[in-house]
């Protein structure tokens, strides 16, 4: 590690003793190098076996990496904890301006133990850590103005990160989501409830500060080689011309966009939800991470009239991505393609408010919709609302009462379509993977594999969907392929997560770039290391959600991702199996019996 | 109070903050331009303004001809530039932050790291990095060019 390198620093924050003290970790950056890789072993340390997701034993964990305030892209911030949606690992990825801020505070990670006895929010100012008493921001309505307040109160304006959760994170829903930066999310496995069950309603983290290079010429000359991809490669174009919504067309076009809770997987109303036709009618304004060129972040500017008061309006600016628009529009839409784009981008609105993941609300109330419409749940159950297809101001409703949790069933939806299924039944259309709601791609069997195998079932622990694209055009996939292939991937990224940079820059940071910027951060690691440390780490992830009591063996295999045709074909359970057996060998050789 | 003859200064021009995404890549470049990383010593600054929905204000130095930082230096350690902008004579400074209360749009940006204030020299080194047009470097006599926008 180079002099006044700060990233061993890891901050540790007792919130039942309101002490702050720092830890140097040399040997674990030097072993792991930051992020996914510390992170990991992070958890390992601090996280008790059997602890409640809920409890104060289980920690919260935020690593940055050696490449973060170095090179462009590097704009992650990686955050692990015990999940209280699927009750093991609990990772969840969030840009915004959270990884310069916290690198530029001076820490390669941040711990938080313990719980507080009442509502308070963190502020982290370089070396100085308060705690701000929240009690008067506890049970606020929404998370916007929860940040407005932080924001208006506290130094750092621009290199700094507002970390906060809406009521949804003070409910503990088992999938609140963790909002920073008004428009990016820590959006996966319920951080948000975590946050809620131990009291911290935010967490600030800012500082202004130099890091070293090795190579001051060598710094800029890479810098520039990256800088220039970013900006002039085609790599980056979807990203920043139309961003993430680009995807929607092609998906619908080939099948693979679920609808409806994938009793589909074409969208009658997919024009309407189109990267093209919302930049057309409603992108209001693009914006970026902090140190990322790209400016992948589309903002809708929407206009809503006040229905009881003539001429007024207000008009909100509201992020959309592939994976919102697939949650909340073709999974909730109507079957008849007049598609209320304004009313969805309400539900959208009020999810973040709310401070609710918004694949696990959309995938939650989908299942809720179909359960209703087959006759296993009844309109007592949903408090009166009769959800239907299409029909948004009643799911904003039912948003809202997953959050308030009038009764039972939406106590139980607030855990999740699994919970709730096992409880109401209809878990054959349940569509959670591993506990964990689906992604917006319904390609093939990769796709699944990858949902219900991946550390974190999300589609970008090891990218099934593009695996079964490419298997779509090179002739098919054999369980040995996608089990493998998969594992590899997922493996890799390990390591991309360790530095840590967005995935959208996956094929700009390929293993020999990796090792140029690593080198002038100081950090000299060999392919064979980099792909070794990939490995490991994403064993010791599948080893803590074993001890958790997960088994990749008996994960349930949801009937309608066979039911609904893929581009590939029908999914067949025999192959799936096989691949997840693939899967697991590869990725937790010793745990199979010889 | 230094002032120097009456020449053209380079200025950095903020064209238009609206079109600024907040990537900070600007921040970015002139803190590296030394060759550190990170955004010590930085002389522009880009934060949101008043949340990100509403965008961002970018903030650098005008190179204006009557500056007020140098006005409020007690120890003239600001030399007014010919044609506008200062250049700071760290050996002089004293670290009394009275550029910074001086300057009306936050240009004399403060840093912690050598107590002494980063002002824009307008060498342009950020405007190469600057995938979004907002910066420009131009060579105008002072206070005549068309408004320079600072923020919104």
């Amino acid at each position: 590690m180079l002099a006044n390198e700060p990233l061993d620093r890891v901050l540790i924050i007792d919130l039942t003793k309101r002490r702050a003290t720092v830890e140097h970790r040399t040997d674990l950056f030097q072993a792991a190098i930051g992020g996914a890789g510390v992170a990991t072993r992070l958890l390992q340390e601090e996280c008790p076996d059997g602890a409640d997701p809920l409890g104060p034993e289980n920690p919260i964990i935020f690593a940055v990496g050696p490449l973060s305030g170095l090179f462009p892209m590097a704009s992650k911030t990686v955050a692990m904890f015990k999940s209280p949606h699927t009750g093991n690992l609990g990772e969840s990825h969030a840009g915004g301006r959270s990884a310069v801020a916290i690198r530029m505070a001076g820490y390669g990670a941040i711990v938080i133990r313990g719980a507080s006895s009442s509502p308070v929010y963190l502020v982290i100012e370089g070396d100085k850590v308060h705690f701000r008493d929240a009690r008067a921001m506890w049970g606020m309505h929404s998370a916007y103005a929860t940040g407005s307040i932080i924001r208006d109160r506290e130094a750092g304006a621009g290199m700094r990160t507002i970390m906060r959760i809406g009521p949804a994170g003070e409910k503990c829903v088992s999938y609140a989501s963790v909002i920073t930066e008004t428009y990016r999310h820590f959006g996966r496995l319920g951080l948000g409830a975590v946050f809620g069950s131990k009291k911290v309603k935010g967490i600030v983290v800012s500082g202004v500060r130099s890091l070293p290079v090795s190579d001051p010429k060598l710094y800029r000359k890479t810098y520039d080689e990256i800088f220039k991809a970013t900006t002039e490669s085609a790599l980056f174009k979807k990203y920043h011309e139309l961003g993430t919504a680009v995807n929607v067309l092609p998906m619908d076009a080939m099948g693979a966009l679920p609808t409806r809770n994938l009793q589909s997987g074409h969208f009658e109303g997919a024009d309407c939800i189109s990267g093209e036709r919302l930049a057309e009618e409603y992108l209001g304004r693009r914006v970026a991470c902090a140190h990322c060129p790209v400016a992948c972040i589309h903002l809708a500017a929407v206009r809503f009239p006040y229905p009881d008061e003539p001429y007024f309006y207000k008009t909100n600016m509201i992020a959309y991505d592939h994976e919102p628009l697939f949650a909340v529009g073709s999974m909730l839409g109507g079957k008849d393609g007049s598609h209320d784009t304004r009313e969805m981008f309400r539900l959208l609105d009020v999810s973040d408010a709310l401070g609710l993941d918004v694949m696990s609300m959309g995938c939650s109330l989908s299942w809720a919709t179909e359960a209703l419409e087959r006759g296993v749940i009844s309109v007592r159950d949903t408090d009166g609302l009769n959800l239907t297809w299409g029909d948004y101001p009643t799911y904003v409703k039912a948003a809202e009462r997953i959050v308030s949790q009038p009764n039972d069933f939406y106590a139980a939806l607030a855990r999740g379509s699994e919970y709730a299924s096992k409880h109401y039944g209809g878990a054959d259309y349940a569509l959670a993977m591993g506990g964990n709601e689906m992604a917006g791609y319904h390609t093939g069997p990769a796709c699944h594999v990858g949902y219900l195998a991946g550390a974190r079932h999300s589609h970008l622990d090891n990218a099934g969907y593009a695996l079964d694209q490419k298997g779509a055009k090179s002739g098919g996939l054999t369980p040995e392929k996608v089990g493998k292939e998969l594992a590899t991937e997922e493996g890799w990224r390990q390591v991309l997560n360790s530095l840590v940079i967005c995935l959208f820059a996956r094929n700009l940071y390929t293993a020999d770039l990796t090792q140029r910027a690593l080198a002038v951060s100081g950090c000299e690691m060999s392919a064979d290391d980099l792909n070794r440390l990939g490995q490991e780490t994403l064993r010791l992830k599948h080893e803590f959600k074993r001890r958790c009591g997960f088994d990749l063996e008996g994960v349930r295999i949801p009937r309608r991702i066979l039911e609904t045709p893929t581009p590939m074909g029908r999914l067949d359970e025999r192959f799936i199996r096989q691949a997840l057996q693939v899967y697991r060998e590869a990725v937790l050789p010793e745990a199979i019996p010889a | 109070m230094r002032r120097k003859g009456v020449s053209v200064a380079k200025r950095l021009c903020i064209l238009d903050a609206d079109l600024c995404v907040g990537c900070q890549l600007c921040v970015f470049a002139c803190a590296r331009r030394p060759g550190t990383a990170g955004v010590a010593g930085t002389g522009i600054w880009v934060r949101s303004a008043g949340g990100i929905r509403k965008g961002f204000v970018v903030i650098a130095c005008r190179a204006c001809a009557d500056p007020s930082c140098a006005r409020v230096c007690p120890v003239d350690a600001l030399e007014v530039k010919p044609g506008g902008g200062v250049r700071l004579h760290p050996e002089l400074c004293i670290g009394c932050h009275n550029c910074v209360g001086a300057c009306p749009f936050g240009a004399a940006i403060w840093d912690a790291s050598r107590e002494k204030p980063t002002i824009c020299t307008g060498c342009g080194y950020c405007v190469d990095y600057c995938a979004y047009d907002v910066l420009k470097l131009k060579e105008l006599p002072a206070n005549q060019e068309e408004v320079v926008y600072v923020g919104q």
